[in-house]
């Protein structure tokens, strides 16, 4: 019976599609509407200037735009690009077992893959990307997810599924080299470092002196743990109870942080920037040495729920109020390259700093290893990989609109380094009025006081810049008096799924580096035998903790020199699984349709190199790492200190930090040279190759699963699931043959 | 017929958050072990549970940024 649904080549939707002239007629009218709505949306983008504008055309194009492109786009690639077959059984119907192999209903497995490639990118990036203006970073978000984005994950989530669920490393190894493969190892585990650096630089500039904020966040660690022993001891599976008490204790704690700042707690809860860090690199180094089960499992139910939740009232909120911007549409540094929050002009700088959002390398390390593991159908990779991709592009718009509504003047004073606007209201209004966005020191100080922080000067990194847009769109939907609770919420919720990601990395790197030194002395691989266990976690939290510290301590600022480094890394991991996708295309003889997933790759080598070459050559000590290196050092020589520096500890320490990001900046670029010359070297062979070269696909076994390829089931696949006796549209096991 | 539809939805969403957080696993383990070895015994909640938790240390899932 599973045969009735078999898509080949070109069935699928037109089953859907079939049943009578009536419905097509209707299907295109819908879609000459969306893309009537679309296009006015993006032309009121264009030709709009001077004048403040709704969100609402932002989210008008955005939504537009994804669905022309879901409908259209992703259903050629999924079947002319790919050809997936309905009638061939995915790993997790042939290895099913119970643990990672599982066929997973696809509504679920959306919600499992978009929670665990969601996280804090999206909403810091298109923050930072605001000093550019609204226009340049929305146009990248949408026409990157589009093209780009969504193509890698959901085309790496296809060649991944095919190959029983291989990592993204696993398969640069097969099928492009030894060499390419050993490169793309490297470069996954020196990006996983810096990405973890930077993100748990976000929680500690969000965090540092405020005993609110600090209060909550320690919180949930007890309250982690509390629920990790109900679930292992008391009530073993009861992960719905688990949570709900979860949630409300975490609630507690967000409104309690404002008792305790009130009360004669708050000098305890008052930590400075440098005391968080060793705070931080002691929780993770234990987080990742614990049983899963007793921090890391609760936490990551914790934050997934205030995710989804936070995200959801973002969301609603903006389609309640339906703010109006504040930002330019293209602001002065996108072209003289001197922007206060990041350093360089629009391209390239604007593609590095956007990454999750448009294109994320790092989801192909997730698009390949858990998800195909779950896949029921293979048509599915169009809902779970580029459909929650589009999601995240959704979250990332919301990102630039809560950033684009702040008063311009408080976004600057927020986000430039304290070396750039001072530490008092006063300095600050000043530098920032300067720059050209008029605000008083009155106006600084009521800010911060609305939301009952001490100062909201220099806090950069994004988190309190998102807060602070994110509890104005809530106050004008719900009211004014619960803003310093929404601001915390938000802080909050961020920092919550920082952390998660900060633990779970850490593991996951632990585990890497583990792996790999097994390969030389085989009891380090041991996941039981603790002296790997705890020197490999050492390592990796000793790794990242040194970038953070230095990204602490640096009087440059630590997100204007850390972020671009982590926007070029992730973007070159994408370079990495988009290289493995093009390669496998025509491996697979498909030549034709290669430039799919090779003019994504050729835009984001270009981006990505151009970056990098002017990080590592460009004469302008504000963007180039060895030009900064050099004005300290011969100011050093000299005996002089410059500014932002204090003195000579501080010139010491811009050094040494420029002359090491510097250098990771060329190791990076050097790596990913490496991957792709020798994934040219396979590409030209393999196109030189009658019928394509052979690859580690696993072979075909006929699938015995039904069940429905889209979100919603389309006429067709309800009468056949009715057949079997399923319901709800989810899926069944048919009959077995023999 | 509001009630009915209030009903179905609420149905679906415990349904997804169970399958979701994975709280319906052992339902599903109990049906599949009944299926496909009748007379094999059957692990308790607990014990199940346990297996499952210690099975998944090892496959920690990096989350994005």
């Amino acid at each position: 019976m599973s045969s009735e649904l078999r898509t080949d080549d070109r069935s699928g939707d037109q089953l859907a599609d079939r049943p009578g002239g009536r419905s097509r007629i209707g299907q295109t009218i819908v879609w000459v509407l969306v893309a009537v709505v679309g296009a006015t949306a993006w032309g009121v983008l264009a030709l709009v200037r001077h004048e403040r504008i709704s969100a609402l055309w932002l989210l008008a194009a955005a939504l537009g735009s994804y669905a022309i492109a879901y409908r259209f786009y992703a259903r050629f690639i999924v079947r002319r690009v790919l050809g997936v077959d309905d009638t061939r059984a995915t790993p997790a119907e042939r290895l099913e077992n119970d643990i990672d192999f599982q066929p997973t209903d696809r509504r679920v497995l959306f919600g499992h893959h978009f929670a665990a490639i969601a996280g804090a990118g999206p909403l810091v990036g298109p923050v930072l990307a605001a000093q550019m203006g609204y226009l340049p970073g929305t146009i990248w978000i949408v026409a990157g997810v589009i093209f780009a984005g969504a193509v890698q994950d959901m085309v790496t989530l296809f060649f991944s599924m095919r190959r029983d669920g291989k990592s993204l490393g696993q398969m640069a190894r097969e099928e492009i080299g030894p060499v390419g493969g050993a490169a793309a190892l490297l470069a996954v585990f020196t990006i996983m470092i810096i990405l973890l650096a930077v993100l748990a630089l976000v929680v500690v500039n969000a965090l540092a002196a405020s005993p609110w904020g600090t209060f909550s966040i320690a919180m949930t660690i007890p309250i982690a743990l509390l629920m990790g022993f109900y679930l292992r001891v008391l009530r073993p599976g009861r992960v719905m109870e688990t949570t709900v008490i979860g949630v409300a204790l975490l609630l507690l704690a967000i409104v309690a942080g404002g008792w305790v700042q009130e009360s004669s707690w708050a000098s305890a809860f008052t930590l400075s920037a440098k005391a968080l860090v060793i705070c931080l690199v002691v929780y993770g180094f234990f987080a990742s040495v614990l049983p899963v089960w007793m921090l890391l499992a609760p936490r990551d139910y914790l934050s997934t729920f205030m995710k989804i939740g936070t995200i959801g009232l973002l969301a609603i909120g903006m389609l309640f109020t339906l703010p109006v911007l504040h930002n330019e549409a293209i602001t002065k540094f996108a072209t003289n390259g001197k922007g206060p929050v990041f350093a360089g002009s629009l391209f390239p700088f604007v593609f590095i700093t956007i990454a999750c959002g448009a294109l994320s390398g790092f989801h192909s390390l997730i698009a390949s290893g858990t998800t195909p593991k779950m896949i029921e159908k293979e048509s599915q990779i169009r809902l779970i990989g580029y459909g929650g991709m589009l999601a995240e592009s959704f979250v990332a718009i919301s990102a630039m609109i809560a950033a684009s509504v702040l008063d311009q003047g408080l976004y600057y004073a927020i986000n430039a380094p304290a070396g750039v606007v001072g530490a008092t209201a006063q300095t600050a209004a000043t530098a920032v009025t300067n720059l050209g966005f008029p605000i008083t020191p009155n106006a600084l100080t009521a800010a911060a006081a609305q939301v009952q922080e001490k100062t909201l000067i220099a806090r950069t990194g994004g988190a309190p810049t998102l807060a602070v847009g994110m509890s104005e769109i809530f106050s004008s939907a719900f009211g004014d008096t619960l803003k310093a609770y929404f601001y915390h919420f938000a802080i909050m919720f961020e920092a919550l799924f920082i952390l998660t990601t900060v633990d779970a990395g850490t593991r996951v790197g632990r585990f890497m580096l583990q792996d790999t030194l097994g390969n030389v002395w085989k009891p380090m691989a041991r996941v039981s035998w603790w002296p790997g266990v705890w020197s490999t976690s050492a390592v990796v939290v000793g790794a990242w903790g040194y970038f953070l510290w230095t990204g602490v301590t640096n009087p440059l600022g630590g997100i204007n020199q850390l972020f671009p480094l982590f926007g070029i890394a992730n973007q070159l991991l994408a370079a990495v699984a988009l290289a493995v996708c093009t390669t496998l295309l025509i491996k697979h003889d498909k030549l034709k349709y290669a430039w799919v997933t090779a003019i994504p790759l050729a835009w984001d080598t270009l981006v990505t190199l151009t970056a990098s070459w002017q990080k590592i050559f460009s004469a302008d000590p504000g963007l180039g790492f060895f030009a900064q290196r050099d004005r300290f050092q011969t100011a050093l020589d000299k005996g002089t200190v410059l500014k932002p520096a204090k003195n000579i500890a501080d010139m010491h320490a811009v050094v040494t930090n420029s002359t090491v990001d510097g250098v990771l900046s060329a190791l990076f670029a050097g790596l990913i040279v490496i991957v792709l010359l020798d994934a040219v070297r396979v590409c030209i062979k393999a196109a030189r190759t009658r019928g394509g070269l052979p690859t580690a696909e696993a072979p075909y076994v006929e699938s015995h699963i039904v069940a429905p390829a889209g979100l919603i089931p389309t006429a067709e696949e309800r009468r056949v699931l009715a057949g079997t006796g399923a319901g709800s549209g989810s899926g069944t096991r048919g009959a077995h043959p023999s | 017929m509001t009630i009915g539809w209030a009903g179905t939805a609420l149905r679906g969403i415990r349904w997804y958050l169970r399958e979701a957080t994975g709280e319906s696993a052992y339902d599903s383990y109990v049906t599949h072990a009944r299926r496909e070895h009748p007379d094999a015994p059957v692990l308790p909640r607990r014990d199940f549970e346990r297996v499952r938790q210690d099975a998944r240390a090892s496959q920690t899932r990096a989350r994005c940024c």
